[in-house]
């Protein structure tokens, strides 16, 4: 079980050089083969949060959820995206049509590409890169210039109001991300996720930077666009901000979007903070990508709860929060670090 | 730096106007420089069919008035004709006017916490507060067998005794509301981000409040003691023991959270009817065919939106000659322009959610 | 202060201003041309400080417009009348004394078609500012409807 995807990968290979091909196509394809498998997994779990949020919101809410297609309403999502997909795209009169109706293509790439250099399990990452955590954060914050793409060129003062805000927040809040960040670069010493993760053997970076994964989550929230930082949406003023104008795939796109990022930051928390496939208290029996996918239920458990318990912030008062708590106390956070680790290494008990 | 004002037209189809209630709003950034409200779009011209209606027929389209409080829109007018005929309603229908009514009290003031939290962006509250409100309209369509539209009251008492079971179940609902209203305070009342958004936002003074004539919970939430039941008892409510919950800032906070100290209140109202209601008749001797004397009269109830007023012009037949509605949330909302100027698009929303408008009664 | 009772009150501002007519029912009929004065020395003298309602009635001959006032101090209520003349319907605004008038008044226009002289804003409200005719007049015909 522990290694039945890296085997499984392991067996193309060998399949494929033993027909012969040179070891560049074997390469591409190999690539490609996990690549795809990547885009299966983030879409199967886009698919199945959208259902989960469904259901925890029903019984936050003490509702039943879904329950009509299939057993427990499992295949609602696939049900809603056919809907979508039969729907008609209606693009409003002066907009920017190719832009209009690229944006919501672009929308998945950011997400896409940032899952290339995440370890799903012990040995299990397409692209180990000796600077991942910087990739992740450069590209995972690629996503604001798409909204604003879509906001822009919708030609709708909601779209554009939603617009604003997108960048205002998401550039405003990629600050304590990423200074929560540095705090585990400073105590791991790497920048590779991998070797994040094998740092944390002994103790998880949750009890030594607990300020930090507060802060992380935080900006987190905020960074998907979430209650109680789903100013961008924020469905009671503004419609859906940037996307009122999308209908029918557009809109599934942007939708099943947030839940690819929901996906993301929680990997990126539970990678950082939570000792990312390490199994806790050597239960060593269950697979590492199980371990994982626990975690970053967990995380994403927690978004939710959030989601559905806070009522939305305001947005003068949603960038005071980050300018004036978050950027400071991170600050402080990387200070008091820095002081911890120079103690810590020159006493050495 | 240059910058531009922005025309935003919020409504008349938007999540949170509460229903087709739209407002051309002049933004400078995300701040309302001016506003200008503009309703009208469910105006049925109820007060030009009356003219072609009996008296009693008049009935049913006070319902659609204030349709999350029909029973009091019903009192409303019921309370001005029997003023208009000097009729003396029987004890029984007086005590079953009362449960009722503060039932539905309650019960707009559920959907107005629900609402409120929706506003805001809590979601869950609202479904908290409608889960409490079906009780109410189980009970309300025991009475009348209708939910939202009871036309409940008559003239001269109403329409039908309680039915069997009524008594026991709303007794349940009136030991049940503590733990629920419990439960919306900590959910909604207590969060730190909902206080945030509604403490100090859009505060209206006592002064400015009853020179525009506001009234309702928006007027007592400015510290403004006047409420209808004590100030000037129609019915029976110079009998029961209630306080009047006021508010000190007239802030969005104050206006939620009063509500939410009304429902305890009513509650208090209904218990004691409860443990008084005595037997009798529920209707007083009132001709078949209903023709008042020559003559007009205003009467004003306290309606859960604030005070709803009717006057009838009677020319001796048996149409009314004029009917006027005075629609509590139509005369607040003349206070709505004024008061959104200078705070967030997001406020907006907020202290509109705090006025608590039914536009079926706005643009009557 | 002693309590003075509705009909104390009445009395009082019967001998203030003569020219307002008493009727049976206890409503007051006040002319016209001193509706602004004596509305705001009720206000100030009498501390009827809340304009509860504003409306008219249309009687072919003349409209009358009604005012409700009443105090948040005491329970006491005023009905006041005023006859205006129906072909050329002007009444003072009441927005300068109570701001509560200021969409009543602008309902009355729109429906009654009852010009308000002073008032900051008068346009129509409920109906479509298209809309030429104030349905709420006895003599306005609609076509369609049930009867």
């Amino acid at each position: 079980m522990e290694n039945i995807f890296v085997n499984a990968a392991g067996g193309i290979r060998n399949l494929l050089e033993s027909a012969g091909l040179p070891s560049l196509v074997v390469d591409i394809s190999i690539m490609t083969t996990i690549f795809v498998a990547i885009l299966v997994f983030v879409l199967l779990n886009v698919l199945w949060l959208v259902y989960m949020e469904r259901k925890v919101s029903a019984y936050i809410q003490c509702r039943i959820g879904p329950n009509r297609v299939g057993p427990m309403g499992i295949f609602q999502t696939i049900a809603d995206t056919v809907k979508l997909i039969s729907k008609e795209i209606i693009i409003p009169k002066n907009t920017n049509k190719k832009l209009f109706l690229l944006a919501p293509v672009m929308i998945f790439m950011p997400p896409m590409a940032v899952f290339a250099v995440t370890p799903f399990g012990k040995g299990m990452v397409a692209l180990d890169l000796n600077i991942g955590v910087y990739y992740f954060v450069a590209l995972a914050s690629l996503s604001t210039v798409v909204i604003w793409m879509a906001g822009w060129t919708s030609n709708n003062k909601y779209s554009l109001l939603g617009s604003m805000r997108v960048v205002a927040q998401m550039v405003s809040y990629e600050v304590p991300l990423l200074l929560s960040i540095v705090g585990v670069v400073l105590l791991t010493g790497t920048m590779n996720l991998t070797g994040i993760i094998t740092a944390q053997q002994s103790v998880w970076m949750i009890f030594l930077q607990p300020v930090a994964f507060l802060i992380y989550l935080i900006a987190a929230v905020a960074e998907t666009n979430r209650t109680p930082f789903d100013l961008v949406e924020g469905e009671s003023e503004i419609i859906t901000g940037p996307f009122t104008e999308y209908s029918g795939m557009g809109f599934a796109f942007f939708f099943l979007a947030e839940y690819a990022n929901v996906l993301l930051v929680s990997m990126l928390a539970s990678i950082l903070f939570l000792g990312g496939w390490l199994a806790p208290f050597g239960l060593t029996f269950i697979p590492s990508w199980i371990w994982l996918l626990l975690k970053v239920y967990l995380v994403i458990f927690l978004l939710m709860w959030f989601r559905w318990t806070y009522p939305r912030t305001r947005i003068d008062q949603m960038m005071a929060f980050c300018w004036k708590v978050l950027v400071p106390l991170a600050i402080v956070n990387i200070f008091v670090t820095g002081i911890g680790k120079y103690l810590y290494e020159s006493v050495r008990w | 730096m240059k910058t531009q004002e922005m025309l935003i037209n919020v409504g008349p189809q938007h999540p949170s106007t509460h229903g087709v209630f739209r407002v051309v709003l002049t933004l400078d950034g995300e701040t309302v420089v001016k506003a200008n409200s503009v309703p009208g779009y469910l105006h049925r011209g109820i007060e030009k069919i009356l003219e072609s209606r009996t008296y009693p027929q008049v009935l049913p389209y006070t319902d659609r008035l204030d349709y999350l409080a029909g029973l009091l829109m019903n009192w409303g007018y019921v309370n001005a004709m029997e003023e208009l005929m000097d009729t003396e309603v029987p004890e029984r229908a007086e005590h079953i006017r009362v449960i009722m009514g503060e039932l539905q009290r309650i019960a707009s003031h559920l959907v107005a916490t629900a609402a409120y939290s929706g506003d805001v962006g809590g979601l869950t509250g609202f479904i908290y507060c409608f889960r409490d409100r079906e009780d109410i309209m189980d009970m309300i369509e025991m009475v009348s067998g209708a939910r939202l539209t009871p036309s409940y009251m008559r003239i001269g008492g109403v329409a039908a005794d309680l039915p069997d079971g009524f008594l026991e179940k709303c007794q349940k609902f009136i030991d049940y509301l503590p733990t629920a209203i419990e439960e919306y305070n900590g959910l909604i009342t207590g969060n730190e981000i909902f206080q945030h958004r509604t403490k100090k936002v859009a505060p209206i003074t006592a002064e400015r409040a009853i020179n525009m004539s506001l009234s309702g919970p928006i007027l007592r939430a400015s510290g403004v003691n006047y409420d209808l039941r004590k100030a000037r008892p129609y019915s029976i409510y110079d009998r029961f023991e209630f306080d009047v919950p006021l508010g000190s800032n007239g802030d969005c906070f104050d206006r939620f959270y009063l509500r939410v100290l009304e429902m305890t209140e009513s509650a208090r109202i209904i218990r004691q009817a409860l443990d008084k209601l005595p037997d009798g008749p529920i209707n007083a001797k009132v001709p078949k065919i209903i023709k008042p004397a020559v003559g007009e009269a205003y009467a004003e109830i306290e309606s859960s939106k604030g005070i709803m007023g009717v006057y009838v012009v009677s020319d001796g037949s048996t149409k009314p000659y004029r009917i006027h509605f005075r629609r509590p949330s139509f005369i607040n909302l003349g206070h709505f322009d004024e008061l959104i100027q200078g705070w967030k698009i997001a406020d907006v929303i907020a202290i509109l959610g705090s006025f608590d408008i039914v536009l079926g009664e706005v643009d009557c | 202060m002693t309590v003075q009772t509705i009909s104390e009150v009445k009395s009082e501002i019967i001998a203030k201003y003569p020219q307002i007519e008493l009727s049976e029912a206890g409503h007051f009929f006040v002319p016209v041309n001193q509706l602004a004065d004596i509305m705001l020395d009720l206000k100030v003298s009498f501390g009827f400080d809340f304009l509860t309602n504003v409306t008219a009635v249309d009687y072919l001959e003349h409209f009358n417009v009604v005012y409700n006032l009443s105090k948040t101090t005491a329970p006491d209520m005023l009905h006041i009348i005023t006859k205006v003349d129906r072909k050329e319907p002007q009444v003072p605004s009441m927005v300068s004394i109570w701001g509560g008038a200021i969409w009543q008044e602008r309902e009355a226009y729109d429906l009654l078609g009852i010009i308000f002289t002073g008032h900051p804003n008068l346009k129509r409200i409920l109906l479509d500012d298209s809309w030429e005719e104030h349905p709420l007049r006895r003599d306005f015909q609609w076509e369609g409807g049930r009867d």
